[in-house]
């Protein structure tokens, strides 16, 4: 390990290692604007020069490597005068316009002015203009103030596996830019704004609406997907004004997604509900909490009296908190009811009396980037979880296979070294061969073998080798799509059956938060860390059941049933026929949902809460901002409502009583239990004509705030609902990109505008979820396609 | 979108690379369409992209980095002019000069009858004859205005 000195203190440092990382972990600063930990090295800006002895002129910092014995000054005459000389060749075409810039205030290029700059400068002609880009809704841009460390080129080469950005023009002609103006569509580009060292890429939303002095910071979780992101939510009297990330190694590292970052803006938004709203005699009209509590209760208490206390359910975001989560499934326990639920999009629950809990990941998220061979099924991961797909994209550059089986064959920026891509319905027979492949001659197990009809498929043999050759170091990850599918039991199964055989672990991770919601209880048929609910014996019903076999009642955390459930159609006319719906709602949903009382409550910045994510890990926070208006955070209405209706046990004064009780701290433990019989196949035959369809629910679809997340909405990534078929499938129909088909579910029929999307397998059809106008094909797993 | 000849040359070119290395060929592949386009447009240099399976902007940043690509169209013949600091010395101001009174046009013009377009481009490595210029693919050096009217009048 060589010994090196930097200003005169001496550092053991890992060979291979640059000064300014070594001076780094030293606590010792160098200026700097191209170097960044995660990026590779470009030393352009030459900010960082540092006099190094026996070196005839100034090196650069950041692409010099260690050498035994180097003699390192950061400080010295020599190298200060050649970190003012960059400064001063920076300034020259950089505007001074620090106080109408955005940046002003945390930027590192006026920090650095400030210690390396003149204070009157000496250039005297004309500094260069550069046309500002429209590059999208999230990040402004303002060009003259770049200074070309080409951070967010690199970025979006390295980091986010797209390259957007780029600098064209040589010398002083280079500009930052797109190809042909087009938009920068990364699900990370906002990160880019993070990056950059001037203003000249900023955030969008936030533009011009606070000083970032006046900002507080609060320590807050995204609770978007199951990663549980780190964020910094910013304020401004009591106005969350943006979210940035938190660094945290081992979960998002430095970086966010862009749902995690701009979902900020539905905090704000218009639609907010601030006050307690009941309707009486068809009219909404707005109420004291006391008023709308009352009604709430005595809509639910007349329910339990007229009809029993099954007759109620109880529905909950999976982006809620764990406290949320158990008040809720406690309240409705007490209440002699088990009807309670969070799993919205799940159609399949054969699995719950056997399986255990496990909505995980089945390895650390750190150890998602160290795998060695990745099996995807039912997963974009990249546009599901983009800070996961983070981390596969990270193996996938360490030399690991990754692998999919998906109805569709997803756009991932990352190399997929084999690939089964093949009709929604027709997934599980795909597993099963892949399992069927892992056991090489040996016994199938019967339950799996009964799924295999075709012996093998291409690419099956193959997928289960490379997870062979991998053992401990695979991990084979459902996703979305795979936990939502109307065979999500048998793929869960399968997936468990493949790892037992290849020593691979497995994971199918939740939505949103909901991982604390299995810790929680907050499913109808298991309590608290999953131990089995007692008086849950007689029956229950799960989320899908609670729709399909309408109840007079339902109380509803954070849901939009349209969007949010399965089947859209089915939820709205249940609400519709329920004799009270009592809505714990942060948005006025009126319009959307048939509801009796909305009751305001705080969303993720304005309440204290904890999150368990797909790896296990607790986090809590407490709110950044206070509610709105008379918003009040939904674990202290849950808990008035206890009360209310003499519910024993609600006497909690803080939600950290409440996560006491919950008791949960420890990481998950991964052993395996016992695999769950596969159900025989069912004859779900594709009828003749039909196609099947592919229901996935984009990115910034997912849950109510991120639908009114405005800048959100308008990303290239919210492409509004289309049915996307291959070329040759519209052929068939008859249609071309843009025309419009009407396309008939089980029930009811709709029209749509065509996209052809070659990703798409022929037999198939894209048709997104969670969209008003795609809502009446409920959850039809069979389409007709006819040109309208 | 290009010739099968020029196809050819473009997979020669790619071939000269490892597999996973097909963006090496891009200042090649962008040469020969040139030629075969006499510029090169957007749909080009997408192209290209395509061609090589990398992004659009790692090709515009190519395209746009070297002088010797012509992002806008080109008159028949194309007049490279030196003005670096060789040929500078050696009186290449003056014939940028004579050239633009000549033609009637500055540097990133084309005459109105389409026949010359004048760039200005830096060293192109012959200051053993400043001043110089490159018209179409041919050097001519220790310019002087009588030498400048011999070659540009013998053009076609």
């Amino acid at each position: 390990m060589p010994t090196i000195e930097i200003d005169g203190k001496a550092l053991d440092v890992e060979k291979g290692k640059m000064i300014i990382e070594a001076a780094d972990a030293a606590g010792i600063y160098i200026p700097r604007f191209c170097y960044h930990e995660k990026l590779s090295i470009a030393a352009n800006c030459r900010m960082c020069l540092v006099e190094v002895e026996k070196a005839p002129k100034p090196l650069p910092a950041c692409a010099t490597p260690v050498v035994d014995g180097m003699k390192v000054f950061t400080s010295s005459p020599l190298a200060v005068e050649a970190q003012k000389g960059t400064m001063e060749f920076l300034l020259i075409n950089h505007p001074l316009d620090c106080p109408v810039c955005d940046q002003g205030g945390e930027c590192p290029l006026q920090d650095q002015a400030l210690g390396y700059g003149k204070d009157i400068s000496r250039f005297a002609e004309k500094k260069r203009a550069v046309d500002d880009k429209d590059i999208g809704p999230l990040i402004e841009t303002e060009m003259t103030r770049c200074i070309h460390c080409t951070r967010c080129v690199r970025f979006g080469q390295e980091v986010a596996g797209i390259m957007e950005l780029g600098m064209t023009g040589r010398g002083e002609h280079s500009e930052i830019g797109t190809f042909l103006g087009h938009s920068v569509d990364s699900e990370l580009s906002g990160n880019m704004v993070d990056l950059c060292p001037v203003g000249a890429l900023t955030n969008k939303p936030y533009r011009f609406s606070a000083r970032v002095w006046e900002l507080a910071d609060h320590a807050g979780i995204s609770p978007h997907d199951c990663v549980g992101a780190n964020t910094n939510i910013q304020s401004v009297r009591g106005r969350v004004k943006r979210i940035l990330p938190r660094d945290n190694e081992s979960v998002n590292q430095c970086w966010l997604s862009d749902r995690d970052r701009y979902s900020f803006e539905a905090l704000n938004s218009p639609e907010r509900l601030s006050r307690p709203m009941v309707r009486r005699d068809g009219q909404w009209r707005e109420a004291d909490w006391e008023t709308a509590l009352h009604q709430a209760v005595s809509g639910i208490t007349g329910v339990i009296e007229n009809h029993g206390a099954d007759r109620i359910g109880a529905l909950a975001a999976p982006t809620s908190t764990l406290e949320e989560f158990y008040l809720l499934q406690k309240l409705m326990r007490a209440m002699g009811c088990h009807n309670v639920d969070h799993r919205l999009r799940q159609q399949d629950f054969r699995d719950d009396d056997e399986s255990i809990m496990r909505p995980w990941l089945g390895c650390r998220i750190e150890d998602l980037g160290r795998a060695r061979a990745i099996l995807l099924v039912g997963s974009n991961i990249r546009k599901d979880q983009p800070l996961l797909g983070l981390r596969v994209r990270d193996a996938a550059r360490g030399g690991a296979k990754i692998m999919a089986i998906n109805a569709m064959d997803y756009d991932f920026h990352f190399d997929v070294a084999h690939r089964i891509i093949a009709a929604a319905s027709d997934l599980p027979g795909r597993l099963a061969a892949v399992v069927h492949a892992a056991h090489e001659g040996s016994e199938v197990p019967s339950d799996v073998a009964a799924w295999a009809e075709e012996a093998e498929f291409e690419d099956a043999a193959a997928i289960a080798s490379a997870l062979k050759d991998a053992g401990e170091d695979a991990v084979v990850v459902l996703g979305n799509a795979a936990a939502s599918h109307a065979d999500a039991s048998v793929l869960k199964s399968m997936a468990q059956a493949l790892a037992q055989q290849t020593g691979a672990s497995w994971g199918c991770p939740s939505e949103g938060n909901g991982a604390a919601a299995w810790v929680a209880g907050c499913v109808p048929h298991r309590a608290v860390h999953a131990r089995p609910a007692t008086g849950a014996e007689k029956p229950v019903s799960n989320a899908m059941e609670m729709i399909d076999r309408p109840l007079k009642s339902y109380i509803l955390l954070n849901v939009e049933p349209t969007l949010d459930c399965a089947d859209g159609q089915a939820a709205k006319q249940a609400m519709e026929g329920a004799d009270c719906v009592v809505a714990l709602t942060v948005f006025d949903i009126r319009d959307n949902v048939d509801a009796d009382v909305m009751l305001p409550v705080a969303p993720y910045s304005e309440t204290s809460g904890s999150y368990v994510n797909c790896e296990g890990r607790l986090q809590s926070v407490t709110g950044a901002v206070a509610p709105l208006g008379e918003a009040r955070p939904a674990w202290k209405v849950l808990r008035v409502l206890g009360n209310l209706l003499d519910a024993e046990g609600f006497d909690y004064v803080t939600s950290e009583d409440v996560k006491n009780e919950v008791a949960w701290s420890q990481m998950p433990i991964l052993d395996e239990s016992p695999r769950c019989g596969v159900p025989a196949p069912n004859a779900r035959r594709r009828p003749a004509g039909a196609l099947v369809r592919i229901a996935d629910v984009p990115l910034y679809r997912v849950d109510a705030l991120v639908r009114r997340a405005v800048s959100l909405q308008l990303t290239a990534d919210n492409q509004p609902a289309m049915a996307q078929l291959c070329a040759e499938e519209a052929q068939r129909v008859g249609v071309e990109e843009g025309d419009r088909v009407s396309v008939a579910g089980a029930a009811a029929e709709v029209s749509l505008p065509v996209r052809i999307n070659d990703s798409v397998p022929t037999g198939s059809v894209y048709i997104p979820s969670a969209w008003q106008a795609t809502v009446p094909l409920g959850n039809s797993t069979f389409v007709k396609v006819s040109k309208a | 979108m290009l010739s099968q000849q020029s196809e050819n040359e473009i997979d020669l070119e790619i071939a000269k690379y490892p597999a996973e290395q097909k963006q090496a060929a891009v200042m090649a592949a962008l040469a020969i369409a040139q030629r075969e386009k006499g510029w090169l447009d957007e749909e080009t240099l997408d192209y290209v992209a395509r061609r090589l399976e990398i992004p659009a902007i790692r090709v515009a940043e190519v395209a746009t980095f070297y002088s010797m690509y012509d992002l806008e169209p080109v008159g028949r013949h194309k007049i490279s002019l030196c003005t670096n600091i060789s040929c500078m010395l050696r009186g290449s101001e003056d014939i940028k000069k004579y050239l633009e009174d000549k033609l009637s046009i500055k540097p990133g013009q084309t005459t109105s009858d389409g026949k010359f377009t004048l760039k200005e481009v830096e060293c192109l490595a012959a200051c053993c004859g400043a001043p110089m210029m490159q018209v179409d693919d041919d050097y001519h050096e220790n310019l002087t205005p009588q030498r400048v009217d011999e070659i540009l009048d013998a053009m076609e």
